[in-house]
């Protein structure tokens, strides 16, 4: 997803890795860091994924006064279709290359280059739709330090 | 910790369970962390009545950061250089998750010697979630 500023932060470095399940202190415990190889807090390898907070337009978080396709009074606060189809994306693959590590300080900034798309007739989900998506997170120094690439999905019917 | 040249060869293979149960608050706890509220992961209402699924599922990013987990494990900090994954299949909140690495290949090529891993991440019924690769440095 493209982002402008994706400021990399100790915190937020904190709470993905418990997220994960991964208590290694190299992820919020600067003493041992500071002791270790790297040197620094680094972020766990799919730390990236989280700039979609520093997305403003990111259509997977309710935004004030606006239309959430998730349940409130009624099952869903907008028409079936709609939310249909964002229930029906599904993540195909995702791939990383490192170019560094980040830590806490490190401002990044992403552009995506949108790449192939393709179908394929799927065993349960119906007609498949692929989209292929690469993502390069550069640091402050307009260094690249990420390449990401998605692939995503959108079936018919809801995936078994 | 990391690994050393003399110490890791073709065939190496390395076990480690990712997760226990897993639970739904996890599955928020992801939401939360990544920015991805899409509510068929957190919200049964919807995923039920609306999506038409038996209940929530876990982000794809969270078994695959699960999985990184036991490789980072593994190779140690700051030490990989590519990690890729494709989805198989749906990880529901119960799954407990088992991720197994094996060395592929040990390139030695160069004053940065490094590995080739497989990466395979299994629920308890032995049904394959992610199956993938990975590549990290590794001391001379």
């Amino acid at each position: 997803m493209p982002v402008d500023q994706f400021p990399v932060e100790a915190g937020h470095i904190m709470m993905f890795a418990r997220a994960v399940g991964d208590d290694n202190p190299i992820y919020r415990d600067d003493v041992h860091a500071k002791s270790s190889e790297t040197g620094i807090i680094i972020a766990p390898p799919t730390f990236v994924q989280a700039s979609a907070q520093f997305d403003p337009d990111y259509r997977l978080r309710p935004k004030p006064g606006e239309p959430w396709f998730g349940s409130g009074r009624e099952p869903s606060g907008t028409p079936d279709t709609q939310g249909g189809t964002a229930a029906r994306g599904l993540h195909a693959e995702q791939h990383y290359e490192y170019h560094r590590h980040i830590g806490p300080g490190d401002v990044l900034s992403a552009k995506s280059i949108p790449g192939k798309t393709w179908e394929k007739q799927g065993r349960r989900g119906g007609l498949l739709k692929f989209s292929e998506n690469v993502t390069e997170y550069r640091d402050q120094n307009g260094e690249l330090v990420i390449t990401a690439r998605s692939i995503g999905v959108i079936t018919e019917k809801a995936a078994e | 910790m990391s690994l050393k040249l003399n110490e890791v060869k073709v065939g190496d293979t390395h076990e480690e369970v990712v997760v226990e149960d897993l639970k739904r608050t996890q599955i928020v706890q992801y939401a939360g962390a990544s920015g991805d509220y899409n509510p068929v992961h957190t919200d049964n209402e919807y995923v039920t009545k609306v999506a038409g699924y038996p209940t929530v599922f876990a982000h794809g990013m969270l078994t695959m950061g699960l999985t990184g987990k036991a490789i980072t494990n593994y190779v140690g900090d700051g030490r990989l250089t590519n990690f890729g994954v494709r989805f198989s299949k749906q990880v529901w909140p119960g799954d407990t998750l088992t991720t197994n690495l094996t060395v592929t290949e040990v390139a030695t090529e160069g004053d940065s010697p490094s590995i080739s891993l497989d990466v395979v991440t299994t629920n308890a019924e032995g049904d394959v979630v992610v199956k993938g690769t990975a590549t990290a440095r590794i001391d001379a």
